[in-house]
């Protein structure tokens, strides 16, 4: 397609639009469609960025801490922990280590025991948080130290649990792109359906024209016009709806979790701005297509 | 009565081919039996040779063969079903002949790709015998409807509308919608949006199928002049009326198909 078709086809030919005459349900169709699309694209596009910030949050938080748990009876335990301290101040890429105290510990317990928690009544081990620097420090190798310096240390760098929650996050992203590449397809199918419709509705204009010396690009060209703007109409009444859908959420809140963070931040709330267009794109390159296949069976 | 610039700019051509139309004098119709003779040299407007068609397993057309000198006037006889309207679907390419081949401007048409045949449209004018027009549109547009497909180029001789409407009679009906016509008033719009391109041949369906005497008389008047510019015309018509009352203004042909096949029309027509 070239750059002058498509000047001719944004600028428009009003005398080729009016050769096709005024449809009825296609027009009604393709609007519908494109804003409930759109619609639903402004929350898969919401799902998958709050998902993408979620994951992106987990992963370097999570990634730049660790703990290490030293189980060591009563007499030991203040000895393993300075020799655990002194072990991690002299291995590279370790920022800070600090070991809790009992009433930090007795904080962090107090959700799942009670705040009248006495730590003595409980064989809770020293915990020692450990902040990583940039580059990271070897854990295979530190692990190995600490098995020969000091028998009572485990060193957990929340691997375990982090990678399942960052993936779970990052599906959450994928899935969200995904429903959105659906959303496309499902519009282009149904757009494609109805310039199918508009056009066998019209077999006869169309044959008129041809046999008038009309090319295929002019005939074509009044009915991907048609489908194309009313693919941009309707895509940006729904994106309407969908952003004000997505601002009447709730605001993202500590207590809230997930769902209350779901919603654009910042530039991102420029990118929904973007599905009208897509959305006209799809309707052009389907209506395009449609029209060129149905042209070319006639004579 | 005036055509307009393009048609004018054909007549112009027509006889400007002549070596010389001073030394052409005479009637309207001896010049253009003289146009004729110097045409032959040129060429043919539309060419059929050993064509043949067949539809849904049966054989219409056979072993065809036929040349449209330019500025002639065929008539197409033959009974109803014998082919006529196939023949002259062949003629513009709306039909692929099963066997032989068609050329039109010295084109053969199996070679045209689809842009170059929608060019070749423009040139070749046709009246349907049920005339085809686009009902949403007044009857002017759907006149100037070539033109518009045509481009800004083609359209900027609008002024040739007016001209156009005036000459068959439908200029108080511009803004009537098609299907508000009577049948006389279709043909002659039908009539209308064919020559409106000012194209070198002219092929008719039946033009006078669906109007009374009169009207008949009226729209073979304007396609005799239509061939005194020099346009070739092609009748398919079983109105032997109508092919006489041609006959006695412009050197006419007529053939026939009868059995699948072409003939030349005896002297009793």
């Amino acid at each position: 397609m070239s750059r002058g078709s498509i000047r001719t086809l944004m600028l428009g030919d009003a005398q080729a639009a009016r050769v096709v005459p005024p449809s009825g349900f296609t027009a009604q169709l393709t609007l519908f469609v494109s804003g409930a699309m759109a619609f639903l694209a402004v929350f898969a596009l919401a799902l998958s960025l709050s998902a993408g910030r979620l994951a992106d949050r987990w992963a370097e938080e999570l990634a730049r801490s660790a703990t290490l748990r030293i189980n060591a009876p009563a007499d030991q335990r203040a000895a393993q922990t300075a020799a655990a301290l002194k072990i991690l101040t002299q291995t590279p890429g370790i920022a800070h280590a600090r070991a809790l105290t009992a009433e930090q510990q007795t904080a962090l317990l107090t959700p799942w025991f009670g705040a009248d928690l006495d730590l003595d009544d409980l064989p809770v081990p020293q915990l020692i948080e450990v902040i990583e620097a940039d580059p990271g420090y070897d854990a295979a190798g530190l692990r190995l130290r600490l098995a020969a310096e000091v028998p009572g240390a485990v060193l957990d760098d929340h691997t375990r649990w982090r990678r399942p929650l960052v993936e779970a996050a990052q599906s959450l992203r994928r899935l969200g792109w995904f429903a959105i590449a659906l959303i496309g397809g499902a519009t282009a199918a149904m757009i494609t359906l109805a310039a199918n419709a508009a056009l066998s509705a019209n077999a006869q204009v169309i044959e008129v024209l041809r046999l008038i010396g009309a090319r295929d690009r002019y005939i074509a060209q009044a009915f991907v016009r048609r489908f194309t703007l009313r693919a941009l109409i309707g895509a940006t009444v729904g994106v309407a709806f969908g952003l004000g859908g997505v601002m009447a959420l709730p605001e993202a809140s500590q207590e809230g979790g997930f769902l209350t963070g779901l919603g654009f931040q910042g530039l991102s709330w420029l990118l929904p701005l973007l599905i009208p267009l897509l959305g006209a794109l799809v309707a052009f390159v389907a209506t395009w297509s449609a029209a060129h296949r149905t042209l070319k069976e006639l004579t | 009565m005036g055509l307009g610039r393009a048609a004018k700019e054909s007549i112009s051509n027509a006889v400007n081919f002549l070596p010389d139309r001073c030394n052409y004098p005479g009637s309207k119709a001896q010049v253009t039996n003289r146009i004729h003779t110097e045409y032959i040299k040129a060429g043919h407007v539309i060419e059929l040779e050993n064509v043949g068609y067949s539809y849904g397993g049966g054989e219409l057309l056979s072993d065809v063969s036929v040349q449209l000198i330019p500025g002639s006037f065929h008539f197409l006889t033959g009974p109803s079903g014998s082919g006529k309207s196939t023949l002259l679907k062949l003629c513009y390419g709306a039909l692929t002949p099963t066997t032989g081949r068609v050329r039109a401007f010295e084109a053969d048409m199996r070679d045209l790709d689809r842009d170059q045949m929608a060019m070749l449209r423009r040139r070749i004018g046709v009246v349907h015998q049920d005339c085809r027009f686009l009902d949403h549109l007044p009857l002017a547009d759907n006149i100037a409807l070539p033109l518009t497909v045509s481009g800004p180029d083609a359209s900027q001789e609008g002024s040739d509308l007016k001209e156009l409407m005036q000459w068959v009679g439908l200029s108080e009906r511009a803004h009537a919608l098609p299907p508000e016509l009577s049948g006389g008033e279709r043909q002659r719009a039908a009539l209308a949006r064919a020559v409106i391109m000012s194209p070198d041949v002219i092929l008719a369906d039946e033009p006078t199928g669906n109007v009374d005497w009169e009207m008949s008389q009226r729209l073979l008047q304007l396609l005799v002049e239509l061939n005194r510019m020099g346009k070739t015309i092609l009748i398919a018509s079983h109105d032997l009326a109508l092919i006489r009352a041609a006959k006695s203004q412009v050197p006419v042909r007529v053939l026939r198909i009868s059995d699948r096949r072409l003939q030349l029309a005896g002297a009793d027509l």
